[in-house]
């Protein structure tokens, strides 16, 4: 007979120490790549994901341009070293899988109409794996996505609970996903409640995932207050650098003037400009 | 999760800006009679509307916008502009200051070459028409540019001009801010670079108060005190 493995302690308490319904610890840093448009850097218990978001951009192949609106597109990769025996590079099933629930759940909340014929790329890197990376990957995403300036809805949160030694939990760690008896990764939209992400692997009641999905939901708004105050951090360095914010960019006193123009026009700019020779085109 | 300085906060996508009696602007939406933030950005409230100041993202080409790009395909009545938008842009013969005859546009532009252009026209699918036949449009030869990021170029210029003609003063170069973020500049190579240094403190500090002097004081260090005055 196998050794058995027991998750939980007499006072329930898990492995790692935490109660049932505690996250592990989370960090996020918005903008941490130069090169992106947009980026954040998550680490959730040992989980460590980089999220890239570039665009809106001209979406490539032509013929997978929509004329009414932009793309999400999303690429979920675990590098090689993320885990502990060497994972083979490149996409497997895994990975298309996540990429496109990602995409999915990102696209829910980005105004698409905006940009038509473009597509916004998400790229989230797992770095280092530790049970729960769709959910990290999908959050630092959603941080990156606003970093990039997209106009968004709202963020994308999300959070996984599950069951393990015959109890629900919140946010499995490694060995509870491995051993448990269920996994259940959920995304929403906290200001309007939505689910855009959920999936289930093994098995739960109906109540068992009722009380479970309830629990990741309570987490998410937790987190939710995590990515925002990530993003506040990125920008607050230089809204505080010299007191107040700066003054308010006046539009040259034409006032009521609905909001089209918020920055000075450069017309202006180019007046005290030198006179130039022509150049020698057509000759 | 309010940051109010002045009655300027910081905003994240989803946060509530107001209710009923103010009236969606820009980056902002409207559900349920509530105005929410779209962007991440400076929230702002100017003759009854809430726009979000955004402090990033793509540029956007609007009508009447100058800027700077550069010739990256050419037809036989048109070329095609990258001006650092998700849209590519096309320049038709009928828009430049020379008659072009058919087929003929190599001898005019070709591919590789920057121009100061105008955005004409930008259709609901974000078709965009650029001109180069009003007044101070043309081909921009020597010189560099600099890029940063759009949503900077009204600090770049400030108020009515006041920070690009301080620059100007100083460096005695000559300089074109588009409103993609493109930034040309021609001088003595050293006037440059004391230019472009000058050029991406304000993109670093763009949110800072008082930027104006601070540049100055960049300025009167590399040059000394004003020429002028």
């Amino acid at each position: 007979m196998e050794p058995e493995v027991r998750l939980l302690d007499e006072n329930k308490r898990r492995l790692d120490g935490r109660a049932v319904d505690e996250l592990r610890p989370i960090k996020i840093e918005a903008g941490v790549l130069n090169r992106a448009d947009g980026s954040a850097y998550l680490e959730w218990g040992g989980n460590k994901v980089l999220a890239a978001v570039y665009g809106p951009r001209e979406a490539h192949p032509r013929h997978r341009q929509d004329p009414a609106r932009a793309l999400v597109q999303c690429r979920y990769n675990m590098a090689a070293f993320s885990v502990s025996d060497r994972k083979r590079p490149g996409p497997d099933r895994r990975s298309v899988e996540i990429s496109k629930v990602v995409s999915e759940a990102l696209g829910h909340v980005v105004f698409k109409e905006q940009f038509p014929r473009t597509s916004v790329d998400v790229f989230i890197e797992v770095l280092q794996a530790e049970a729960g990376t769709r959910c990290a990957g999908l959050t630092a995403a959603a941080v990156a996505m606003a970093d990039a300036g997209i106009p968004m809805r709202d963020l994308v949160v999300s959070c996984a609970a599950g069951k393990a030694d015959g109890t629900l939990l919140l946010d499995l760690g490694k060995e509870e996903d491995n051993l448990g008896e269920a996994d259940l990764p959920v995304a929403i939209v906290p200001r309007t409640g939505e689910i855009v992400l959920l999936q289930m692997d093994g098995h739960l009641t109906p109540e068992e995932l009722e009380t479970s999905l309830k629990s990741a939901i309570d987490a998410c708004h937790k987190i939710y207050e995590i990515q925002k105050d990530a993003l506040r951090r990125r920008y607050a360095v230089t809204t505080e650098h010299g007191g107040a914010p700066p003054p308010p960019k006046e539009p040259e006193t034409e006032a009521d003037t609905p909001p089209t123009t918020e920055e000075p026009k450069p017309e202006e700019v180019e007046a005290p400009e030198p006179v130039v020779p022509e150049t020698q085109e057509g000759e | 999760m309010v940051e109010k300085s002045a009655g300027r906060e910081l905003v994240v996508p989803g946060d509530l800006l107001g209710t009923a009696d103010l009236k969606p602007g820009m980056g902002t939406f409207a559900e349920d009679g509530k105005v929410y933030a779209a962007l991440l950005g400076i929230k702002n409230e100017r003759s009854g509307y809430i726009n979000i100041v955004p402090l990033s993202g793509r540029y956007i080409p609007r009508p009447g916008d100058s800027v700077i790009g550069m010739v990256t395909d050419r037809g036989p009545s048109h070329w095609l502009l990258e001006i650092n938008s998700p849209y590519p842009a096309p320049l038709h013969v009928n828009e430049v200051p020379w008659r072009v005859d058919y087929g003929d546009t190599a001898r005019y532009l070709d591919i590789g070459d920057i121009l100061l252009l105008k955005v004409l026209l930008v259709d609901e699918t974000k078709r965009v028409v650029l001109t180069m036949k009003e007044h101070g449009l043309r081909k921009l030869t020597g010189g560099q540019i600099v890029e940063i990021s759009h949503s900077k170029v009204p600090r770049v210029i400030g108020r009515k001009g006041s920070m690009i003609s301080l620059i100007k003063e100083f460096t005695r170069c000559r300089l074109f801010v588009g409103q993609n973020g493109r930034i040309w500049i021609d001088g003595d190579i050293d006037d440059v670079h004391n230019t472009i240094s000058v050029i991406k403190r304000i993109e670093e500090e763009a949110q800072v108060i008082g930027l104006t002097e601070s540049v100055k004081s960049m300025l009167e260090e590399m040059y000394g005190p004003s020429p002028v005055e």
